[in-house]
């Protein structure tokens, strides 16, 4: 069975959802949307305080080329245009919108009939998804349709659809493969059309065999769809190493997946795309997985953007005392949240409570140069190095070490016997490299 | 409600703690002290204690009085230090010079440093080669192992014979030009189950190999320091026993005699003292077996793994300098 190379770890799975059918989340009194829930420039709005919308309808554009169209996930009146605190704790400007009733703009397909024909021509497939703001849902939130159009020079040979799901806990992109098997298929086919390619892989890890299985039996009816088992290994999921475990092919450092003709999306995207193309629904809802070691109940949530984390925890019915961090994303990669009063935003996988006893960090030793932290890195870099390095102040003789390369899977403070804060360190050390590279730009 | 925390990714860790590598070395180390209990008797209980003791204890006051810092003696390096220390020196060695050696290895070869971690040479072997040229008769003059399958000599007393290692029977017969001595050394299967002069941890083959399996199976070590250390011991010895019978004795006595297992197994794969890349590994213990085979072919003493392991320790820095790990996409 195939897999990534170089490193890589095996956390503890703690998949507690897999079972939840995905619920629908009832639409609360108030959203927020910000104007920047994707990568890139903040969208514009495009409607006033007191205006009546509707679910579905377009409420910020895009203008800049990094962007993407936002949608009221509800229906009802714009309360304000403001600057709001997002989980970070950062303000940035954002639409909030009074919930009234549940209408939705008549252009959308609401019916449950499978829409299998593709209609839609390649550069028409291209602008539909552009139009429905669909963008990556596997964490990046990187605007869908850029990657669709392919730079001149470049030629796309194989699609690849990331549906690893490799970070512990989460289980959303699990309950989309078994619950909207055909619309990922034809959601493929979609993509696969609009990059004038044959061949698409599905990634798929080994610790989901019935996944594999449904996918793999619909499969059949798709000519050049191939579902790929993978072996089970943290960081999968990452776009280099997935890439390499399906085609074998590496991306060198500082290019893009292009670069060795492929695209890859997440598998969650797919589905979005066939809303969007095939049922002319906007990205206006994420598939949240709400879990954790201390929930008595675990959920998979279909759940409208813009709804605060706070209600989220209000329907759960509260946090078990013991709650120590709650977490967006999964334990590797995930971010904790500062501002609780914070909505969700376009790709929100996730909503992991976390105990005081895993969340809290044992004592730092002394580095006893184990190399734990060299045979984890999927990169093939040197943790401990880096740390040694960024210590002593001496960030250019990291980023000389290829400090950049590093994906921020989070292995080697994962594995370190130390426990180190690794990451910590090298993302400090990014951050000012960064900072620097932009000061030297501007003069 | 209470404050959440909110440090950076990743949110979990791994079961992996310097406690429980350490541990694991100690527990790895176990199969040796039955061994040296079971041929040397209550001397090596006393050596290993004394050894043992003076480690942690003068790490305690070293970290208490000193440097004035929570004591981290519970992490069992210090213990580590005590073993390999004991397992390295004869087990009639008067117990203050073992004191003596204890102090060596943890005062100047660990913490003068800054403690585990920070040391470049390996501490036990620090104080075992201080020992060997501050006490060169002590240190050399072994008593006989007890032959456990002959009871009538198990019950004679011991302490009054000394036998000479093998490693320095050849010593001396390669420099009087008489091999006909060589004729008393004992036989490879002598020397695989343990019964032969030496240091309480070196005389027994399949001891060290148990530990050296545990470890590999509690992935402490790889195989890339032991199997290159031995390999090329083995290679080099053979191919100067192939040129000149004679003078150069077979290979396998060379990798069954003296340190060189105990050596291989639990003090070249030192983690602190040895390279982290797999190649710089495999480099570091290449150069251990030649080291070795060239100090004990030629150099003065007729034991040489210690040497050869403390001079590749100070190269250790280079060799992570110059061989780096197999990076993505290179």
């Amino acid at each position: 069975m195939k897999t990534f190379p170089l490193g890589g770890i095996h956390p503890e799975e703690n998949k507690l959802s897999t079972a939840a059918t995905i619920e629908e989340f009832p639409l609360p009194k108030q959203v927020t949307i910000f104007l920047n829930q994707h990568l890139g420039a903040p969208a514009t709005p495009v409607v006033e305080k007191g205006e009546k919308v509707k679910i579905g309808q377009l409420i910020a554009k895009a203008e800049a080329f990094v962007c993407a169209n936002i949608h009221s996930p509800v229906s009802g009146s714009v309360n304000k245009i403001d600057s709001v605190k997002d989980m970070f704790g950062i303000y940035k400007n954002a639409i909030i919108i009074d919930v009234e009733g549940d209408e939705w703009v008549d252009t959308v397909d609401l019916t449950p009939t499978i829409v299998k024909d593709i209609k839609l021509s390649k550069t028409e497939i291209i602008d539909k998804i552009k139009e429905m703001g669909v963008v990556g849902l596997g964490g990046a939130t990187f605007p869908t349709h850029i990657k669709y159009m392919i730079p001149e020079g470049k030629k796309a040979e194989y699609l690849i659809i990331n549906a690893v799901e490799c970070e512990p806990y989460l289980t959303s992109d699990h309950r989309v493969m078994l619950e909207h098997t055909e619309e990922i298929m034809i959601g493929v086919s979609i993509l696969r059309k609009a990059l004038g390619v044959e061949k698409a892989y599905i990634g798929i890890e080994n610790n989901k065999p019935e996944c594999i299985a449904a996918m793999t039996n619909m499969a059949t009816q798709y000519a050049g769809i191939v579902v790929e088992p993978l072996k089970v290994k943290y960081p999968q999921g990452a776009e280099k190493q997935l890439i390499k475990a399906i085609t074998g092919r590496n991306v060198p450092s500082g290019k893009l997946p292009i670069d060795v003709g492929c695209v890859v999306n997440n598998v969650g995207t797919a589905l979005a795309v066939y809303d969007a193309v095939q049922k002319n629904k906007p990205l206006i809802e994420n598939i949240m997985t709400v879990t954790g070691k201390a929930l008595a109940q675990q959920h998979n949530y279909k759940i409208r953007i813009g709804i605060s984390y706070n209600d989220i925890i209000e329907h759960i019915g509260g946090l078990p005392d013991d709650t120590a961090k709650i977490i967006s994303g999964g334990p590797m990669m995930g971010k904790a949240i500062v501002n609780l009063e914070a909505p969700t935003t376009k790709g929100a996988s996730s909503m992991l409570v976390i105990t005081e006893k895993e969340a809290i960090r044992a004592e730092e030793k002394e580095c006893i140069r184990c190399g734990k932290c060299m045979e984890a890195c999927p990169m093939g870099l040197e943790p401990y190095l880096f740390s040694a390095l960024i210590n002593n102040g001496n960030i250019q003789d990291a980023i000389g070490e290829k400090l950049m390369d590093c994906i921020e899977c989070g292995c080697c403070m994962f594995t370190c016997p130390a426990n180190k804060p690794l990451l910590d360190e090298i993302r400090f050390a990014k951050n000012k490299f960064r900072q620097t590279m932009m000061q030297q730009q501007k003069k | 409600m209470k404050l959440l925390n909110v440090s950076g990714s990743p949110h979990v860790h791994g079961d992996l703690s310097v406690k429980r590598i350490m541990w694991d070395v100690n527990i790895a180390l176990i199969p040796i002290f039955i061994v040296s209990l079971i041929f040397f008797g209550l001397d090596a209980l006393f050596v290993s204690l004394v050894s043992v003791f003076c480690c942690v204890l003068f790490q305690w006051i070293i970290e208490k009085f000193l440097l004035k810092k929570p004591t981290s003696i519970s992490d069992g390096s210090a213990v580590i230090t005590g073993l390999l220390l004991a397992f390295n020196v004869p087990s009639n060695l008067p117990l203050w010079i073992v004191a003596i050696g204890a102090f060596v290895a943890i005062a100047v070869g660990k913490m003068t440093f800054g403690g585990l971690g920070k040391n470049p040479f390996n501490p036990a072997l620090v104080g075992r080669v201080f020992l060997l040229i501050s006490f060169p008769v002590q240190m050399t003059t072994w008593p006989k192992a007890n032959n456990i399958f002959d009871l009538a000599q198990t019950a004679a007393t011991t302490d009054a014979t000394t036998g000479a290692t093998p490693l320095a029977l050849i010593k001396e017969a390669v420099k009087a030009g008489d091999m006909s001595v060589l004729q008393n050394l004992p036989d490879y299967w002598t020397m695989l189950i343990g019964q032969h002069g030496g240091s309480l941890g070196e005389v027994s083959a399949i001891a060290i190999l148990i530990g050296g399996i545990y470890l590999l199976c509690r992935k402490v070590i790889s195989w890339h320091i032991p199997v290159s250390f031995i390999l090329s011991a083995f290679v080099f010895a053979g191919i100067l026993h192939w040129i000149a019978p004679a003078s150069y004795i077979a290979p396998m006595y060379h990798v069954l005699s003296g340190g060189l297992l105990l050596g291989a197994v639990f003090m070249a794969t030192d983690m602190v003292t040895s390279p982290m890349s797999k190649s710089g590994q495999i480099v570091f213990g290449i150069g251990c077996g030649l080291l070795t085979i060239i100090i004990r072919t030629w150099g003065a003493y007729p034991e040489g793994v210690s040497f050869a392991i403390l001079l590749m320790n100070a190269v250790t820095p280079l060799i992570n300098k110059g061989f780096k790990p197999k990076r993505f996409a290179k």
